[in-house]
């Protein structure tokens, strides 16, 4: 269970410019799995160049709508655009970091295989890794500090080690759009500032970002766009301009607990007695 | 007898020499395509696939076909349609399995059962009888073992990434499923030419045993395929000399082998691995 104290007055950072086109487009997406549609009649664009954070409570759809951004789900409805062609067509331009549970940690592979991984799609099949290659995974594990460790297995790994590594991953591809579920979930402060400052970098030179996270206080210092997903799209703009405590209230609905001095607590966990009891009061 | 005259007396026979080459050559191919199974987490389809060759052996045995062929098309069929139908039928693979493993394989028993006389060639391909491997056997197995070689060498970076990471693979725009089936195939074929050595009972643990040994002693992808080969090796060349001494069934004895040195490494490597903890 995630506990965040958000404050009344929330301080967003300045959204940055961002001079090209759309790299992401959706049109009236609907997504699910079995039966039960996850998110419903989603409309978002994306600009290039931007860094944007799609939060929300558990189950609000925020890593069906990345998926489907990926590529890896196809919406039951509604069209998805990535740099101005179907979702697919542009995939080697997109890089894609897996949520830290979908890994299997105990697979032999050592960190800079996995980061070398980044390059297959510029190497293309049946080529081999060549200097600009090899080069390209150093300068990735530098850039995120973890050229160390390159041969260690990654089950050696701390978590923020471990998310390290797949942005180092994504680094290497050199995409032009990162989308990321839930990079800064579970690691420390130190390694949040870090994966966050690489990720400005990428955003300032005109690389899009998207980002799932449960880290409300994240999403809104760290990024310059907030997506609020729960089911649908509740509230999409810059941090400092649309987080307040009515879209929070909306967002989160059953998982918020105002508090005496305005603020509100934000129990994002709907299996939760706690959150249940929060959202009847 | 001194330790040379056992181990150079049984290479005066050809027989021996060919079964040598045979079971190295099956020993490297189900380790490597091993790696990929046991990381994975397909062992069983291996043992599936294994079994579901039989009617096709069968089959081909029946209609005076090539008995290799018979089950190539019976395994590749069955593999592929495990992946298939867990796609479409929302039951989990574990059932699919189950359902396709036992019941080509009794078809095949229902086929073998309706042959009249007995028939030794068939048994070999349930038990397996490398020693009586003919040259142009030999000389299949040596092209097809390349060849496996060689496809999992061209597309090594797409079949690791797709295998360790799905998702990502998918998004980067892998065509994941087209690789698993390639998997499936590839395993298809490695099982099929593996069954004249050790056939299709012990074929699984040719495939399981040599990989899962390796990912108990290495941490890198690149060293564990080697390893894998390596343990693969030894164990045909070693179980095969057992096989000779001792006069037992020959694919029984590269697995004996292949299991004892996988319990030695797990003991070795969790009393290590407590010491450090």
């Amino acid at each position: 269970m995630n506990h965040f104290i958000v404050p009344s007055d929330i301080k967003g950072r300045t959204p940055s410019p961002h001079p090209g086109g759309r790299a992401v487009t959706i049109s009236n997406i609907t997504a699910g799995y079995g039966e039960r549609a996850a998110i419903s009649d989603i409309t978002l664009e994306l600009a290039a160049g931007s860094l944007t954070a799609i939060f929300g409570p558990n189950g609000g759809g925020k890593s069906t709508l990345l998926r489907c951004i990926a590529g890896l789900m196809r919406p039951w409805s509604g069209a998805i655009e990535v740099l101005n062609a179907r979702v697919g067509v542009h995939a080697a331009r997109v890089a894609y970091v897996p949520q830290a549970d979908e890994v299997d940690w105990s697979f032999p592979i050592a960190v800079d295989e996995v980061v070398a991984m980044g390059r297959t799609q510029r190497i293309g099949p049946l080529g081999r890794m060549g200097v600009a290659d090899r080069a390209a995974v150093a300068e990735a594990l530098g850039r995120v500090d973890m050229a160390d460790l390159a041969s260690r297995q990654i089950g050696e790994l701390s978590g923020g080690q471990r998310r390290r590594v797949f942005i180092a991953r994504a680094l290497a591809a050199d995409p032009e759009i990162y989308l990321l579920d839930e990079p800064v979930t579970g690691v420390d402060p130190v390694t949040q500032e870090k994966i966050m400052n690489v990720l400005d970098a990428e955003a300032a030179r005109g690389r899009t970002v998207v980002a799932t996270t449960h880290d409300l206080a994240c999403a809104a210092q760290r990024f310059n766009e907030v997506v609020g997903l729960a089911g649908r799209v509740m509230v999409h703009g810059p941090a400092q301009l649309v987080l307040n405590r009515e879209v929070l209230e909306k967002t989160y609905s059953a998982h918020l607990i105002p508090l005496a001095d305005g603020s509100v607590v934000l129990l994002d966990d709907p299996h939760h007695p706690l959150g249940s009891d929060a959202g009847r009061e | 007898m001194n330790l040379i005259d056992l181990l150079l007396a049984p290479l005066g026979y050809d027989f021996f020499v060919r079964a040598l080459v045979a079971s190295a050559l099956v020993g490297v191919a189900c380790a490597v395509v091993g790696s990929f199974v046991v990381l994975k987490g397909m062992s069983f389809i291996g043992d599936a696939v294994s079994h579901a060759a039989f009617p096709g052996i069968v089959i081909a045995y029946l209609l005076g076909l090539p008995i290799i062929l018979g089950g190539a098309v019976a395994a590749i069929g069955t593999a592929l349609g495990i992946g298939g139908l867990t796609r479409r039928s929302g039951l989990r693979a574990d059932s699919i399995i189950g359902v396709l493993f036992a019941g080509m394989f009794a078809l095949g028993v229902a086929l073998f059962s309706s042959i009249p006389n007995y028939v030794g060639d068939l048994f070999a391909f349930l038990f397996g009888d490398v020693l009586g491997i003919s040259v142009s056997d030999m000389i299949a197995l040596s092209v097809l073992v390349a060849a496996l070689l060689l496809v999992i060498r061209a597309l090594w970076k797409e079949l690791l990434f797709a295998t360790f990471d799905p998702l990502g693979a998918g998004a980067a725009g892998l065509p994941v499923r087209r690789l698993d089936n390639l998997l499936l195939i590839l395993i298809a074929v490695t099982i099929v030419i593996s069954l004249q050595a050790v056939g299709i009972v012990l074929v699984v643990a040719m495939i399981t045993t040599p990989a899962a040994t390796a990912q108990l002693l290495v941490k890198r992808f690149s060293q564990m395929i080697g390893v894998a080969a390596l343990i693969g090796v030894t164990a045909a060349v070693a179980g095969l000399y057992l096989s000779f001494a001792l006069d037992l069934a020959s694919g029984a004895s590269i697995v004996l082998f292949e299991t004892s040195l996988f319990l030695i490494v797990l003991l070795v490597t969790s009393v290590r691995g407590r010491r450090t903890a």
